[in-house]
């Protein structure tokens, strides 16, 4: 991120990449690199010393069980919050500084890279990995499976994704990244006005993170429809498959527009192509319609998985069957239809005319209705039901309140002439962090919690879990209302300094929210260091919360074959009428078919990662190698004919009289 | 799955008929082109964007198979909720855009009002 842009050079060899773009000359960033290398190092030694390697690379990065993976996406998608919440803390801090006539501590060439950044692994980084991790893991247990449909691309997605988040994270101290807002509007995108490799980091990160994201979401749509469990019909599904169901179809849906979209722009920056240019017949407004004909189902790929962890924890915690479970499918799917009719309520302000507005406006307050009808359904699933409140249910209940307010305020927004007033101003920051981190944040906090025990046999620290779980919640409110106050006064977003000094109490505020977060932030590491210090204490059976779905029929953590026997299910809440019936697993095993580990995917994707840097240096000899060789290494992987064996009865037999924690 | 080779390739009857129906579908966007039939070009240009679409019909029925049988009808429903999304996306990016166009300054009246602000320019300076 270097603050001035070195000059344009371009060589055979490494193409337009000099010493002058490594960023020698920036304190900042030259304080980050020597804690990251020096935490790299330290990361390192300690594998090394305690032999870690080898389990590292055999027991996980190969690995193509789907609750691994699924675990590795969770992981991934901590280890980017981190990083954007960095991001974070940086903007709060400038602004809280930058006013009337103070400059605060980022030049403008910084701090416009950081916000782009923030959004960008906000949301590609963090959040996707969250819910792709969540589905992943509990999905095919959900469903009595042994694995997903095609276990080798799932590991194959989950680098893919890996790669475009280092690539980010290498723009940090190789170059510069982009400097124009997440979705990267042109011309500003365009060649004419981003210069340098900052912006075609952005475009070659979520290309590469794309791909797994597609591949990702045809996998578990395959999942689903074909690997049921023998009797499992459709409207027997717990309600978060079914949300899982809807998301990757959306995914699937989606997604291509939005890799269509940013391969145009590419063209225009790299061949110089005129589709989304100013002159020879471009529209830059074509860019702004296209993506957010991706970004609109987008925001619903985030929540839906999130509606469904909550239904599952309301329904466990309340111990009832959650309240209107047909009402809750076919509000899911109307979303999933509707989330494609209401993009233009992002940009009304750009100039299509009253009727267009009006029809986005009515979709967009159509919208809200099915929502509207699952938080009814939760509630009722409550009512007179005997809630436990645990720290899951902590979650459900912060994320019901704030996920309403700021589903109200997107209401609000919906009006095309409340729209004009608030567009592009802090109320619309306000809003959607009010829906993500209410929605989004909150409701992934509540399934990790509610899964820890699945995934790893013990449960998490309640008294730390509640203090991450208060930091979140009041420095949320405390973060963001600020900013509704503000945006209201017309403060736009994105600003480096502002004249009024009367703005600057908000922002302070706001900045002392973020640091209750940060409170939040580091109270969940505690909870999990605390927990795993603790697992044998915190040990807990195979059912710790009476659950009513069928991953908690088996061991905790359950064994890499899921299931020791085939079920089968009759009816909902599967689990919960086994228990009833008194279900003991048989000991008649029958040796279990398993697909084999493979390296594959993480080599593909670590070219990937080369690839990506080459063409954002312009390193063409580098490019068309990498390229040939991801297609080589693929392949080659295709006359691979040894990809499943069988586990025999014995060691069936043995595993389980084992059990689960040894 | 066994079933799934037998049913899901089709009769060498259907294939032909696939194939003679994308043939003609083919043949008459170029011929209306090549022999420069004498038509408004708005009219031109729906008549090949509507073979086109049924083309793509003839497609999807005769070489890939989507019917209602195939997958317990999950092949048709995918392919309707496709359709569903792709009407949406290209009639409402349209319909966007056409009016966005409509609400813009023309570009020659822009182009006039830049000459005015240049010369105004060059008498000021």
């Amino acid at each position: 991120m270097a603050s001035e842009q070195p000059a344009e050079t371009f060589s055979p060899i490494f193409g337009r990449l000099t010493l002058d773009w490594i960023p020698i000359h920036e304190p900042i960033l030259i304080g980050t690199f020597a804690g990251v290398a020096l935490g790299g190092l330290i990361f390192l030694a300690l594998m090394t010393y305690f032999k870690l390697w080898a389990p590292l690379w055999n027991n996980w990065v190969v690995s193509i069980d789907h609750k691994k993976i699924g675990i590795m996406y969770m992981v991934l998608g901590f280890i980017m919050m981190v990083r954007g919440f960095a991001d974070a803390l940086m903007m709060r801090g400038q602004q809280a500084m930058a006013a009337g006539g103070n400059e605060g501590w980022l030049p403008p060439h910084h701090y416009d890279q950081v916000f782009t950044a923030h959004g960008v692994i906000m949301i590609f980084f963090v959040a996707m990995p969250f819910v792709t991790g969540v589905m992943n893991y509990v999905m095919p247990l959900q469903i009595g499976a042994r694995d997903v449909a095609f276990p080798f691309l799932n590991n194959f997605s989950f680098w893919m994704t890996v790669s475009g988040a280092l690539l980010i994270n290498v723009s940090l101290f190789i170059g510069e990244f982009a400097r124009v807002g997440w979705l990267a509007f042109p011309p500003l995108s365009g060649a004419n006005y981003s210069t340098g490799p900052g912006m075609d980091y952005y475009l070659w990160a979520l290309q590469i993170a794309g791909v797994g994201t597609t591949l990702s979401g045809i996998n578990l749509i395959a999942t689903i429809l074909k690997m049921r469990a023998p009797g499992m019909k459709m409207f027997d599904m717990p309600i978060f498959t079914w949300t899982a169901l809807i998301t990757n179809v959306l995914i699937v849906a989606a997604f291509p527009v939005l890799t269509a979209t940013l391969a145009l722009l590419t063209l225009d920056r790299y061949l110089g192509f005129h589709f989304f240019t100013n002159d020879f017949g471009g529209n830059a407004m074509m860019y702004v319609n296209l993506i957010w004909i991706w970004g609109h189902p987008e925001v619903y790929i985030l929540i839906i998985p999130c509606f469904g962890i909550i239904s599952e924890i309301v329904s466990t915690f309340s111990g009832k069957p959650i309240f209107g479970y047909r009402t809750m499918v076919w509000a899911t799917a109307c979303i999933m239809v509707l989330s494609f009719i209401v993009w233009l309520h992002h940009f009304f302000t750009m100039g299509s005319g009253a009727s267009v507005n009006t029809f986005f406006g009515i979709t967009t307050m159509i919208i809200s209705v099915p929502t509207g009808v699952k938080i009814f359904n939760w509630l009722f699933t409550m009512y007179k039901g005997r809630v436990r409140l645990e720290v899951p249910m902590l979650w459900v209940i912060g994320f019901l309140v704030t996920f309403t307010i700021g589903g109200m305020t997107g209401v609000m927004l919906a009006i095309p002439p409340v729209d004009f007033q608030l567009h592009n101003t802090l109320f619309l920051i306000a809003h959607f962090h009010n829906v993500i981190i209410g929605g989004v944040v909150f409701a992934i906090y509540a399934g990790v919690t509610y899964w820890w025990p699945k995934a790893f046999g013990f449960q998490l620290d309640e008294k730390w879990g509640k203090r991450a779980f208060w930091g979140w919640f009041i420095g949320f409110y405390v973060a963001f209302m600020p900013l509704y106050a503000l945006g209201l006064m017309g403060v736009t977003r994105r600003m480096n300094s502002y004249p009024d000094a009367g703005w600057q109490p908000y922002f302070i505020i706001a900045g002392i929210g973020a640091l209750i977060i940060l409170f939040g932030i580091l109270s969940t590491f505690m909870c999990f260091a605390v927990s795993i210090m603790n697992r044998k204490k915190l040990a807990c059976g195979n059912d710790p919360w009476d659950a009513r779905t069928l991953e908690w029929a088996t061991q905790s953590p359950p064994q890499q074959y899921n299931f020791p026997q085939e079920l089968n299910v009759t009816g909902r809440e599967a689990f919960w009428h086994m228990k009833k019936a008194g279900f003991k697993w048989s000991t008649d095993y029958a040796p279990i078919h398993m697909p084999k580990d493979t390296a594959t995917g993480v080599v593909i994707a670590g070219i990937a990662f080369v690839f990506g840097f080459a063409m954002v240096w312009y390193i063409w000899w580098l490019a068309i190698l990498t390229f040939v060789a991801m297609i080589a290494v693929g392949i080659a992987h295709t006359f691979n004919y040894h990809r499943d064996y069988y586990i025999p009865v014995d060691e069936v037999r043995q595993t389980e009289a084992k059990g689960a924690l040894t | 799955m066994a079933d799934h080779t037998a049913h899901s390739h089709g009769t060498m009857g259907q294939l032909m008929i696939g194939f003679a129906l994308a043939a003609i579908l083919t043949i008459i966007p170029f011929y209306l082109i090549m022999a420069e039939v004498d038509l408004p070009r708005t009219t031109l240009i729906a008549w090949i964007m509507g073979l086109g679409a049924v083309q793509i019909i003839v497609h999807l029925v005769f070489f890939l198979h989507v019917n209602k049988s195939a997958e317990e009808g999950w092949t048709l429903s995918a392919t309707i909720f496709s359709v569903v999304i792709l009407v949406i996306v290209l009639a409402g990016s349209l319909w966007v855009m056409h009016n966005m166009n409509e609400n813009m300054m023309p570009m020659h009246e822009m182009d006039q009002q830049i000459e005015q602000m240049k010369s105004l320019q060059s008498q000021q300076g």
